[in-house]
């Protein structure tokens, strides 16, 4: 649209540019909000925080309940199960993914079995108790319990990954560790995610 | 159209005369429907023609569903079950419905692996090709959109893998996958936008379809000789051609009633075959069905995108080379995408001056095994990801990409091709004799 006969930008050229940016920042503005209507509304952002009564979780059982929409595992690990976690340390440099994925902790923090569960209430077991998401890091399926997989603790049945009795991604495709949720002790048997 | 010499529409009656002066809408269905059509033309080019009835019988059995189907996460399930139960003849027109979409990618991959023997993609018709390319990825879209409609377990936990492909890409995934979700996990605003989406996309391949039959009726139809139509007068172009109308739209008709018989069989007697029986449990977060399995359409490309885990040393390779970034999960959906874009770029990856596969002894070789190998990733990917699959996948998935990115370039220069016939009129004459080639070059031998 430059004027051939100047070469030196001219008035008009000028004109031009400055009528075709402001059009090309209309159509911006106008489609943003096509675009934007698809993120989530407010009464999906609105954070929701949910009180888990695990007042019948015995040693060896899992639980898992629906947080924000997504599967949270609380699993109450028994002695062994803590022993064969904490064991498992001993490999961390062969780890996939070598930080701890806990909310409650610095993002820094190793994927040490003790980065990993919850502070235990007064009169139990140190480290029983591991609160994480039940969705795989790879595609978001939720992984089986109870020993799955060949580390003992989940598997994922979509695509092969394998997590230990931590939910440390060990084997397979997923690249990190189970997020562990922002999760506290409300009173001796109450857990309060978000 | 076409540069292929030929009679052009004229109109006579006095209608005619007055709606083409307003309107060229007659000319231009009459020049559409009598384009010149290589004569040896064989049972390998009807998928074009079922193909476009697949699509309008997916847009009229899915127009009348809509009636009927309600897209929210406590109803979804139940309204489709009403379908299935109270709508009059509904459980038909959702099994019509339901396997038209495999019918449809039955006949895609047909017409792709056509296209790749006997070189359709390459110059002049590479337009048509990526044209084509863009209807495939529509149809997968619009295909994983619908799965999710009935919100049965596979639905519910499929959308959960496939939008956490967007989530693999690295800083920005996060963002794109909950901006697809509308939410951080699958739930009813995906379920809604999915429903709004899987009614548009068939309106924007209906119009891909026009542009794909704009270009190759401007280029004219590949053939399986490869031999182009002779341009130099109408009287030469006529010994190589017949018109579309009546040849080879009786000849598409008759394909397709063989192939119908075949679906509606299908549709009548095994409507479920192709499904998952865990589809029609209703969807539930906290339980992921122990396989999950996509339709059998979408397996070899899923077959290769858990193909690529991380004891992989190309993966390993890419993960260092890139600082992490490319993590086995990205690579995953590098690989997946790839495996289609690959075959998108075959016009610019064939280095082969011979179109047809016919007259390239090498090449057909390594065709075949890529068909074998198509087959093998489907199966692959139906199959767990543990023991021996995964690595069959990879070899699979290996092949894929050799085929189009080594051994395509690399035939095209080591390669002796045979000498193709020199007109249309030859191939044809050679298989029906030259008598039925006099016969035919007249102006209209069944009248």
């Amino acid at each position: 649209m430059s004027n051939a006969e100047h070469d030196h930008a001219t008035r008009r050229d000028f004109i031009y540019y400055a009528t075709a940016g402001a059009g090309a920042v209309i159509t911006g503005a106008a489609v943003w909000p096509l675009v934007n209507q698809m993120n989530p509304s407010a009464d999906v952002l609105a954070l929701a925080s949910i009180r888990v009564d695990v007042s019948a979780v015995d040693p060896g059982m899992q639980l898992t309940v629906l947080w924000q929409g997504k599967p949270v595992f609380i699993r109450h690990r028994t002695g062994a199960e803590i022993q064969e976690a904490q064991a498992q340390d001993a490999e961390a440099a062969s780890f996939i993914d070598g930080l701890a994925r806990n909310e409650n902790l610095a993002p820094t923090a190793d994927a040490l079995d003790a980065n990993r569960v919850m502070p235990s209430p007064e009169g139990e077991a140190e480290a029983a108790w591991i609160v994480q998401m039940g969705v795989c890091t790879h595609l978001g399926c939720v992984p089986l319990g109870d020993g799955a997989g060949d580390f003992g603790g989940w598997f994922c049945p979509c695509h092969g990954s394998h997590y230990d009795l931590a939910g440390r991604i060990r084997k397979g495709p997923a690249p990190e560790n189970l997020p562990v949720p922002p999760a506290a002790w409300v009173d001796a048997t109450t857990i309060e995610l978000g | 159209m076409g540069g292929i010499p030929h009679d052009h529409y004229e109109p006579k009656s006095g209608i005619e005369k007055w709606v083409d002066g307003r309107l060229p809408v007659i000319g231009l269905l009459y020049n559409t429907l009598m384009i010149p059509t290589p004569k040896n033309l064989n049972w390998m080019w009807i998928w074009g023609i079922v193909l476009t009835f697949t699509l309008a019988l997916q847009i009229a059995t899915g127009v009348v569903l809509v009636m009927h189907y309600t897209p929210h996460v406590d109803l979804a399930f139940a309204s489709v079950e009403h379908i299935m139960r109270n709508v009059n003849g509904g459980h038909m027109i959702r099994y019509f419905h339901m396997n038209g979409a495999s019918l449809f990618f039955v006949a895609v991959y047909a017409h792709m692996f056509r296209g790749l023997y006997y070189g359709s993609y390459k110059a002049p018709r590479e337009i048509t090709w990526i044209i084509g390319m863009l209807i495939f990825l529509m149809m997968m879209g619009t295909g994983f959109l619908g799965y999710v409609l009935p919100w049965g377990q596979m639905s519910f936990h499929g959308t959960a893998v496939i939008t956490g492909l967007f989530g693999a890409i690295p800083f920005i995934g996060e963002s794109i996958q909950t901006w697809l979700l509308g939410a951080s996990a699958v739930g009813q605003p995906a379920l809604n936008r999915f429903f709004s989406l899987h009614y548009l996309l068939p309106f924007v391949i209906a119009g891909l379809v026009i542009v794909h039959i704009w270009a190759f009726h401007t280029t004219g139809n590949n053939n399986p000789t490869g031999v182009e139509v002779r341009r130099g007068s109408k009287e030469e172009a006529e010994k190589d051609t017949l018109p579309f109308w009546p040849y080879f739209v009786i000849k598409d008709l008759f394909a397709l009633a063989v192939i119908l018989a075949v679906f509606v069989a299908i549709v009548g007697f095994m409507p479920n075959f192709l499904g998952h029986p865990d589809n029609y449990i209703e969807a539930n977060a906290l339980v992921t069905p122990a396989h999950i399995v996509p339709e059998w359409y979408f397996l070899p490309f899923y077959a290769i995108l858990r193909a690529f885990d991380n004891t992989v040393w190309v993966v390993m390779f890419a993960d260092w080379i890139s600082f992490g970034i490319i993590d086995a999960k990205f690579f995953g959906v590098l690989a997946m995408f790839g495996a289609i874009a690959v075959m998108a770029l075959v016009p610019w990856l064939d280095t082969s001056s011979v179109r047809s596969g016919r007259y390239r002894p090498m090449f057909k070789w390594w065709f075949a095994i890529l068909c074998v190998d198509f087959i093998v990733l489907m199966w692959a990917g139906a199959m767990p990801a543990e023991g021996i699959y995964p690595i069959i996948a990879l070899i699979g998935a290996t092949y894929w990409f050799a085929y189009f990115l080594v051994i395509l370039p690399l035939l095209g220069v080591i390669e002796k091709p045979t000498t193709p016939p020199a007109t249309i009129e030859d191939d044809f004459n050679a298989h029906y004799g030259s008598k039925a080639a006099t016969d035919s070059s007249a102006a209209s031998p069944a009248e």
